[in-house]
């Protein structure tokens, strides 16, 4: 097993210089550092997209603060297109997949590093070209693509439909760096858990973050091809001249349509599974109690995933598709959600008769489970084909997908960096300023995306720059002004945590080995963890993750490197 | 699972098959995926129309017919070097290594001729949706198969060395599984686009 | 919630109303019992001193119930709204009745394009008569409108009636309604279709038979 013996006796030996150390690293809590910082970057970016859009929302055409001028409507598109690529791909992605697969997986699974460390730096690395080509799609003549994150053909296929003229190439190319970049993330944090795993550490021993990470990456990878085939044929159409969506030339605009769609509901699970298993480390410890329902949960996660993948076509309902197909597609979709009930009764169940401690880690995973939840219902009206004839492209599904990716992005992701901080950067994060961040996060949530739901029942459609044109959503101005403000207020909240973060990376308080009494490998090692993870022999694992209040140990609690008192129930 | 025990610390716990093997496929999975999408779509569009066989008669058999066969044997002599590397035949690894780079970049020309009477002809691809479908799909398989040649080349390069073919020979087997593949997706392309 | 839903004005928008609160009703429960139980948790079970939750894995059956029963009611009523919301789907949007008046709609950037086939009753004759933005409809009629695009997809949206169906180039699409109550209703482009997507729109106008007969005389003087 070349791989395998390969990495365990640290096969890279600690790198020195500033380049090696921090830049071209092949270690993978160094590039775990990396996806984080790229992620954050393009977060602080995407929020500001989200001010201008909420701002030009809320008073059309007035000028912007901290812009400077009015936007006018095709901005506002190329806005809006800018604000969901990089939320979608290039925050969510790298922050929970990314970013926590790689620092995580090697040290929940006991290995010291992940099985391709090389083809890991160069993931990263293609992930920073993508970057660096949507940043200089902003400055290419004609502005950056403008025509929807979901980029609908014939308007994205022709320059003189959506305005956008190298902008959108550059975008399609920043997207297919960013397939190929998790292409090859995704091999290396699906070998690794199958391939590295310490001595005891069997695949149902596994943490469940590894889990999530492993399935979310099996979606993406076999998802994402017919967009790629999609992304060639539109760049095919954009600069070759021909059809494939353009009904002029005998293509069908619809074909687009289904290949985005077959990959983009797989990639909402692709987001949301990896801060679900966050949630899912952090709630038991907290709690203390053992997660309800691990083998049910991987179940459901396999079931919802398979399910994913026949379920596309509830994006277009109303697209001309023959309607005689939209029944079958609204039961699979309706169906989903007794899987992802299965999750969120797990987790209700995992805190049931705890010892429940509202640190900040774990205010941000409960806060994300009820917004989860909320997220959730909220899609049951859109999965509905009678009730997405009125609802389809309005606030409604706006508000719906923004309160899951929210919960599951920031909320858990809040919560996966406060919880992972002291591992990650040994020191720890300021308390109180974790607490109000988490206050004024989740209110300031509500009170966007709340309301937002409203501005989709009173019918305002989705991408329009200038609600004022139209009279039947008169009622909604003093609701989205309302969000608008609101909006301000949560992205403010967010500098108490670019302060929280930033400053305790230098003063906050240094990390003991285990601050939160956490039961999983990582926190067998020091804080920050050396290059090889463990400065000693790898700990060997006697059972499951999760190993509190066993009954018959001394202890509430017990590592999973640590074997299990005789008598403890902890066998299985 | 195996628990068979490393003298090393860690990484006890694995699948039975190697890493590189897994991570191989895993990526052709995907890659499954993204011709899958294509060929998809070539049929929806065939069997939503009158067909194509017009233009499918412009499609020189005998040249696709030729490609085919260099494929089939480009396969061939890449089994052969990773069965040199089996038995330790350095001078046969490095033969057989250097012929599959040779029949890929042959099938290549072969391809390239192929596009050029086309163009000529002004059967480019937007002249109508078969000819969109063609260049498209033989020209993303046709990237896939300067990829193989220069992974193969690549690992030519370090087994030129003394000992290569001993150290980094096992690199024969991942290449010839992607090879494989680009075959494999060549035996679709023939029929959908030169037999109708 | 339901007050913020523009004033239904055709014949199935009540269905569809009644789908959307039937859906709010479940998830509702749904909702206030989960978050009911999740404060709960939190305060009922609070850290406190020498605590010692129990040991409770759910992996096996006996105790993985407490999660499969409730499972067993959500699946349940996932089938009650496929069922009820197949109903309605079918009725708008599958056939649909036989039209009392046809037009042709046809979105182009940034405009409605209307087409009405005269008196005769047939598209491609002389008395065929195209304006932009203006889609006039007797009530209580059965209206078909014909979908076509000339560049983009477009969204065909009438809030008040409930009804949406994109437009898309190189199809003809059928879509119908039949309004209850004569006015003067918006038609938005609900799909984004370029620069001038926000603003993108025409108007439905709903006579009471009379007015509908007085426009159709103005605009074919002499028939």
């Amino acid at each position: 097993m070349s791989g395998t013996t390969a990495a365990a006796g640290g096969h890279h030996g600690e790198p020195g210089g500033f380049l090696r150390k921090y830049v071209f690293s092949a270690d993978h809590k160094m590039i775990a550092r990396q996806y984080m910082f790229i992620s954050l970057f393009w977060a602080a970016v995407g929020g500001y997209f989200a001010y201008i859009i909420r701002w030009q929302l809320a008073h059309p055409e007035a000028d912007i603060p901290l812009f400077g001028r009015p936007i006018g409507p095709d901005e506002y598109n190329a806005f809006v297109t800018m604000h969901g690529t990089i939320m979608v791909f290039f925050v969510a992605m790298p922050l929970l997949l990314a970013s926590f697969g790689n620092f995580l997986i090697p040290l929940m699974i006991g290995a010291r590093d992940m099985a391709f460390p090389r083809l890991n730096m160069l993931s990263v690395w293609v992930l920073g070209a993508a970057s660096a080509l949507l940043l200089l799609s902003f400055f290419v003549e004609g502005g950056p693509a403008a025509g929807g994150w979901t980029g609908y053909p014939p308007l994205s296929a022709r320059t003189a439909y959506v305005g956008a003229d190298k902008g959108m190439d550059l975008w399609l190319l920043a997207l297919a760096l960013e397939f190929a970049s998790f292409l090859m993330g995704g091999i290396n944090f699906l070998v690794t858990p199958l391939n590295m795993r310490t001595r005891g550490m069997g695949l149902l021993r596994m943490p469940l973050f590894v889990w999530m990470v492993m399935i979310a990456s099996l979606l993406f990878l076999l998802s994402v091809g017919p967009l790629v085939a999609g992304a060639v044929m539109l760049l095919l159409d954009r600069n070759l001249g021909t059809s494939f969506f353009l009904a002029s030339g005998g293509g069908d605009p619809l074909l687009w349509q289904h290949l985005f769609w077959f990959f983009g509901h797989p990639e909402v699970y692709v987001i949301l599974l990896p801060g679900l298993g966050a949630m899912m480390e952090v709630m038991p410890t907290f709690s203390r109690k053992t997660i309800f329902g691990y083998r049910p949960i991987i179940v459901a996660v396999l079931v919802a995933g398979a399910l994913s993948f026949v379920v596309w076509a509830h994006h277009q309902y109303i697209s001309g598709l023959d309607p005689r197909l939209a029944t079958p597609f609204s039961v699979t979709t309706i169906l989903i959600s007794v899987p992802f009930a299965l999750i969120v009764f797990a987790l209700l169940a995992t805190l049931w008769g705890g010892s429940i401690r509202l640190a900040t880690p774990m205010w941000f995973a409960v806060g994300g489970l009820a917004v989860f939840i909320f997220g959730g219902l909220t899609g049951i009206f859109n999965g509905s084909a009678a009730v997405d004839i009125y609802i389809h492209d309005t606030y409604f599904v706006v508000a719906h997908f923004h309160s899951t990716f929210f919960s599951a992005l920031f909320l858990a992701g809040f919560a996966a960096i406060y919880y992972w901080y002291p591992k990650m950067f040994g020191r720890m994060m300021n308390e109180a300023l974790g607490q109000i961040h988490f206050w004024g996060t989740f209110l300031f949530f509500l009170a966007v995306f709340v309301p937002m739901h409203l501005v989709g029942v009173g019918g305002m459609m989705r991408r329009i720059a200038n609600p004022g044109q139209y009279e039947f959503l008169a009622p909604l101005s003093g609701l989205n002004r309302m969000i608008t403000m609101s909006a301000v207020l949560l992205l403010l909240s967010q500098f108490f945590f670019a302060f929280n973060f930033f400053w305790s990376m230098f003063r906050g308080r240094r990390a003991p080995d285990n601050p939160w009494e956490g039961t999983t490998l990582e926190w067998t090692t020091p804080s920050p963890p050396p290059h090889g993870n463990w400065p000693g022999e790898v700990p060997q694992v006697h059972h499951p993750p999760y190993g509190y209040g066993l009954p018959g140990a001394g202890e509430d609690w017990v590592p999973q490197h640590r074997p299990a008192p005789s008598g403890a129930g902890a066998g299985r | 699972m195996s628990t068979a025990a490393h003298a090393s610390a860690g990484a006890a716990e694995s699948t039975p098959f190697p890493s590189a093997k897994l991570g191989i496929w895993w990526f052709l999975a995907s890659e499954i995926m993204v011709f899958g999408g294509l060929i998809v779509s070539y049929l929806l569009f065939r069997m939503a129309g009158p067909g194509w066989s017009a233009e499918l008669h412009h499609n020189s058999t005998l040249l696709g017919t030729v490609n085919t066969l260099i494929l089939l044997t480009s396969s061939f002599t890449m089994v052969e070097v990773h069965r040199a590397h089996g038995r330790g035949e350095e001078a046969k690894f490095r033969l057989h290594l250097a012929l599959t780079i040779l029949l890929g970049l042959v099938f290549l020309a072969i391809k390239g001729a192929e596009y050029t009477a086309h163009i000529r002809e002004g059967l480019v691809p937007a002249k109508s949706m078969f000819w969109a479908f063609y260049f498209g799909m033989t020209g993303l398989h046709g990237l896939h198969v300067l990829g193989g040649i220069v992974a193969n080349a690549c690992l030519y390069a370090v087994a030129a060395r003394p000992g290569g073919v001993a150290r980094y020979g096992h690199r024969a087997e991942m290449n010839g599984l992607y090879w494989h593949f680009v075959d494999v997706v060549w035996i679709f392309l023939f029929p959908l686009l030169y037999l109708g | 919630m339901f007050a913020w839903l523009p004033e239904n004005v055709s014949t199935f928008g009540g269905d569809i109303d009644s789908i959307f609160r039937f859906i709010y009703y479940i998830v509702g429960f749904w909702f206030l019992a989960t978050q009911g139980f999740l404060i709960y948790c939190l305060i009922r079970f609070r850290r406190r001193p020498g605590r010692r939750p129990p040991y409770l894995h759910g992996n096996n059956l006996s105790q993985a119930a407490w999660i499969l029963l409730p499972l067993v009611i959500v699946l349940v009523l996932d089938l009650w709204i496929d069922f009820r919301s197949a109903d309605v789907w079918a009725k708008v949007k599958v056939g649909g009745p036989r039209p009392d008046v046809v037009i042709e709609v046809t979105g182009k950037q940034f405009n409605w394009i209307m087409t009405y086939p005269g008196p005769d009753g047939r598209f491609g004759t002389a008395d065929d008569k195209k304006v932009e933005n203006e889609l006039h409809v007797p009530v209580n009629k059965v209206v078909q409108v014909v979908l076509r695009g000339e560049d983009v997809i477009h969204s065909f949206f009438l809030p008040q009636l409930r009804l949406k169906q994109d437009v898309v180039p190189g199809r003809a699409i059928r879509a119908w309604f039949q309004a209850t109550k004569p006015g003067k209703y918006e038609i938005p482009c609900a799909e984004l279709c370029g620069f001038g997507h926000s603003g993108m729109k025409g108007w439905l106008h709903v006579h009471a038979e009379a007015q509908y007969k007085e426009w159709a005389r103005k605009m074919w003087p002499g028939s």
